[in-house]
């Protein structure tokens, strides 16, 4: 019998569209505007959201409803979002400082289909306002803090085992030691090849002097910058936890880069100043009055005046060997920080200054920052960037007693420096440094301008296509809307299983993708009436053109999909969300336009005498 | 259903296509492309004014606070202003323009600030050209597996054709060409692929089918029956395409009007261009038709 389907094949289109349906639906329920709290050493409960809601309350903010969402997080849904600033002011006020509070916007998918997983899109930055940044790890730096580090590390090394060298130098790649006499490099050579395996050691002799190259091979190079990377990725992390930001996006894009994504944040002075910040402590005692220059440095105090002081090159600990650090103020009413160390920290802090009672130790802020600018060379504007690292003492203080690993710091200029120096201090340092490649903010308003227009335009592409088809080919119009519907359900399923995230030009994509689904229809339609031309009986054209249509439909889509694959993997970003659409929407109307409306078609006129197609 | 001489007005067709495509190479070599943001590198600072303000008093306050290279213009209405900085070694640029320009007693709100850096600007456009050809590549290789080599140059030729156009207008009236743009103009070679496949798949057909060897006659029924086809297609995506010209915003009012071209030139290409150029490059009955199995020498010892 012709244009029947059997009936699984009716039961499976109407599961794949249940399915749709039910993962398309979470879109329809609005996201309240929300205020989250969180903490990490307050505790939070009913009392402290019983708190919040009387202080909002106080303040005409209508509460829609305040929960505990995990252990330490809760969230209040808010009416108005126009409320959401206000709200989030007032809560920061009524709670201390150890509760970060976020803006959010609250999924309010009912139970019943959140437990089948359904959750809505993601709406990108561009439709809810935020922060981008892509950040540029320097690579050429990383390998050169590390090879200071070992350069440091050799020093010790060779003082402890009582080889004289001359001096260390690092240029790229490369670590020269010199020493007085080859006697001493052979036996240098000897000790360093046991710990240092990743360089290749070569000898060279200039004169009397002779030297020792150690050279990063190429492999530990690659590991350097990508423990740099991976080292960076974590530290940005955590800060990006510390400024309390709801579903934060922190994620590695090629070799080199991390891309940050900040939703719903404005201040973007202050997610970078916490983002990029590089600044770092290191503990020096200092220099002997006996020393040799190649062992000393020499560096001025934070506190403008002209003194400096002389310190000796090797670092006892850094700031990475802190475990935590917490803001606070001495007797004085000063600003002071202060510091756990980690086990290894904390012992390598005693043995340093158990053997050195009665010297002074020196706290050195370390910061690193780039600059910028832009210069012609060979008549093409070049940015050329210039890293510049600024050392000052901020304490030095004479060792009164074995230290252990726990200790505080003073001379810090305010409050403010103290709370960021503990909260970098917190979140480790970075490996290396990374300055800002991109930068997008979108303020909120454009965002929900966006959307509005964006879903005004799906709507109005989407009226004029169905109006179109109606006119078009009348009844068989009506069944092509019918699978333009699914499609749109079909594919916002689709999206939002996989967890997608709805950008501008995606819902450009759907726009598209509504005036194009209705092509295999179309191509179909256009056959039947040809067919219907050549006088073939009504169900034989509609099997006929069904049938004739299917190897153009696929060779099309085909071709298009293709297009969509390479689109996705050039672009970012915005434009991947377009090809992600476009794919997904190409597949969905295949789906449609050939299953969907032939079992629509079988349905209504299948294994019945007609005599015309009111086509 | 009245038939359309296509294939007997090629010669017309191929000297519109011909001088559309010199203007077009000859604009993009003249005037460039006005590349966005996202190609150059740069900053670019989009303000809110609570009312309309001078443009010229918001450049002399700029000029005052010592920015240089800077372009101001009205963006979609007259209180929203975009402000393009060329300098990028600032880190915050956009509260920077804020404060430099309140000063004027005006109300501002920031609506957004984007700065993109210079190598990445550099390295997005290569790998957009890169991906282009990678996308005409894969089709190429698509269409010459499922029809045949000749079918797959002249289907490459004719979306040349297009993507050439549709940049050319781009640099003539100099309209930004954003990110958005680039994803438009792919998406309009999938379009006018998915065009020219249709007809093509037609012309296969009906070679196999008909007897005839004048190939004008199939091109030309091919041409004809897949017209409505392409005709209401095209209309119902252009229907779309106008919503979200009219209705969409600004952000994507150029992705929108890289299609609407697109799809023009892509219906215009797929009718004459690709089909036509088949008899140019002298498409045969046999290349459609496969060997005979008897035809093959087998020169195994």
């Amino acid at each position: 019998m012709l244009n029947r389907y059997p009936l699984w094949k009716y039961l499976l289109i109407l599961i794949v569209c249940v399915v749709g349906v039910i993962y398309a639906l979470p879109n329809l329920y609005p996201q309240d505007p929300a205020v989250q709290i969180s903490t990490t050493n307050g505790s939070l409960g009913s009392q402290q959201l019983d708190r919040v809601t009387q202080a909002l309350s106080d303040d005409d903010i209508q509460v829609k409803s305040a929960t505990m969402t995990g252990n330490n997080t809760a969230l209040i849904r808010l009416d108005d979002a126009e409320q959401q600033l206000p709200a989030r002011d007032v809560v920061d006020d009524t709670l201390d400082d150890s509760y970060t509070v976020a803006l959010n916007l609250a999924d309010s998918t009912p139970s019943w289909l959140t437990s089948l997983s359904a959750a809505p899109m993601k709406l990108g930055l561009d439709l809810r306002g935020g922060v981008h940044f892509l950040l540029e790890v320097d690579m050429e730096a990383a390998v050169e803090q590390r090879l200071k580090a070992t350069a440091s590390a050799i020093r010790a090394d060779l003082r402890d085992e009582r080889i004289r060298y001359r001096d260390t130098q690092v240029d790229d790649n490369a670590l020269h030691l010199e020493f007085a006499n080859s006697e001493d490099r052979d036996a240098a050579r000897e000790k360093i090849s046991q710990t240092f395996g990743e360089f290749q050691l070569e000898d060279r002799d200039e004169g009397r002097r002779a030297y020792l190259d150690m050279t990063l091979t190429e492999q530990s190079i690659k590991d350097i910058q990508d423990y740099a990377v991976q080292q960076n990725l974590t530290t940005i992390r955590n800060r990006v936890n510390e400024l309390g930001v709801s579903e934060p996006l922190v994620q590695r894009q090629g070799p080199s880069r991390i891309v940050v994504e900040l939703p719903g944040v404005q201040d973007t002075a202050e997610a970078k100043r916490i983002v990029g910040a590089t600044a770092n402590l290191e503990f020096r005692l200092e220099a002997r009055p006996d020393a040799t220059d190649s062992e000393t440095e020499s560096f001025p105090f934070r506190n403008g005046s002209q003194r400096t002081a002389t310190l000796s090159r090797d670092v006892i600990i850094t700031g990475d060997r802190v475990s935590s650090a917490s803001q606070g103020f001495d007797q004085n009413g000063r600003p002071q920080v202060n510091i756990n160390l980690d086990g290894t920290g904390g012992s390598l802090m005693n043995q340093a200054t158990r053997t050195n009672i009665g010297r002074n130790m020196a706290v050195l802020y370390i910061d690193h920052s780039t600059n910028t600018r832009t210069v012609t060379k060979d008549g093409k504007q070049v940015e050329e960037r210039i890293p510049t690292t600024s050392r000052s003492i901020i304490s030095l203080a004479t060792i009164q007693s074995a230290l252990s690993n726990r200790f505080r710091i003073t001379g810090l200029d305010s409050p403010t420096e103290a709370s960021e120096l503990a909260l970098l201090l917190r979140s480790g340092s970075l490996a290396a440094p990374i300055y800002f490649v991109q930068e997008r903010t979108i303020g909120p308003s454009l965002g929900a301008q966006n959307i509005e227009r964006g879903i005004f335009s799906v709507i109005v592409g989407g009226l004029l296509v169905v109006a179109f088809m109606l006119i078009r080919y009348k009844a068989f119009g009506i069944i092509a809307n019918v699978a333009l519907a699914v499609n749109l359900v079909l594919l916002i399923a689709a999206m939002s299983l996989l967890g997608a995230t709805l950008t501008l030009p995606g819902i450009a994509g759907i726009v598209l993708t509504l005036g194009m689904a209705v092509d295999a229809n179309v191509l179909i339609y256009e056959r039947i009436r040809e067919e219907l031309r050549n006088k073939t009986l009504p169900q034989q054209a509609v099997h006929a053109g069904y049938g004739r249509a299917f190897t153009s439909i696929v060779d099309a889509n085909l071709t298009t999909l293709l297009v969509a694959v390479v689109l996705f993997s050039i672009g970012t970003g915005p434009i991947k969300g377009f090809a992600v659409t476009l794919s997904l929407g190409i597949l969905t109307s295949m789906f449609t336009g050939i299953m969907v409306s032939r079992a629509l078609v079988n349905l209504s006129i299948g294994g019945k005498p007609l005599k015309k197609l009111w086509i | 259903m009245r038939q359309f001489d296509f294939m007997g007005k090629r010669r017309i067709a191929f000297i519109v296509s011909i001088v559309l495509t010199i203007v077009s190479v000859a604009a993009l070599a003249l005037l460039n492309l006005n590349l966005g943001l996202d190609f150059t590198g740069g900053t670019v600072v989009e303000l809110h004014y609570a009312a309309a303000p001078s443009l010229d008093d918001i450049r002399t306050l700029l000029a005052n606070s010592g920015f240089e290279n800077f372009s101001v213009q009205t963006f979609g209405a007259t209180d929203e202003i975009l402000v393009r900085l060329q300098q990028t070694f600032s880190n915050d640029v956009g509260n920077q323009v804020v404060s430099a320009l309140s000063s004027g007693n005006a109300s501002i709100e920031l609506v957004r600030a984007e700065f993109v850096g210079a190598q990445v600007g550099d390295q997005l456009r290569d790998q957009s050209g890169l991906g282009m050809l990678v996308a005409l590549a894969g089709v190429a290789v698509y269409v010459a597996f499922r029809f045949q080599y000749k079918f797959a140059l002249c289907a490459i030729i004719s979306l040349g054709h297009d993507v050439l156009i549709v940049l050319g207008l781009f640099a003539l009236f100099q309209w930004e060409f954003d990110l958005t743009v680039l994803a438009g103009i792919m998406a309009v070679i999938g379009y006018s692929l998915n065009d020219t496949i249709i007809v093509y798949d037609r012309i296969r057909e009906n070679i196999r089918l008909s007897r005839s060897e004048d190939l004008a006659q199939i091109f030309n029924e091919a041409i004809n029956q897949t017209l409505s086809r392409t005709l209401a297609t095209s209309g119902t995506t252009l229907l779309v395409l106008f919503a979200l010209f009219f209705l969409g915003g600004d952000m994507i009012h150029n992705f929108a009007i890289s299609l609407i071209l697109g799809i023009v030139a892509g219906t215009f290409s797929s009718v004459y261009v690709a089909a036509a150029l088949l008899i140019v490059f002298k498409l045969e009955r046999l290349d459609l038709i496969p060997a005979k199995k008897g035809e093959v020498v087998d020169d195994t010892p």
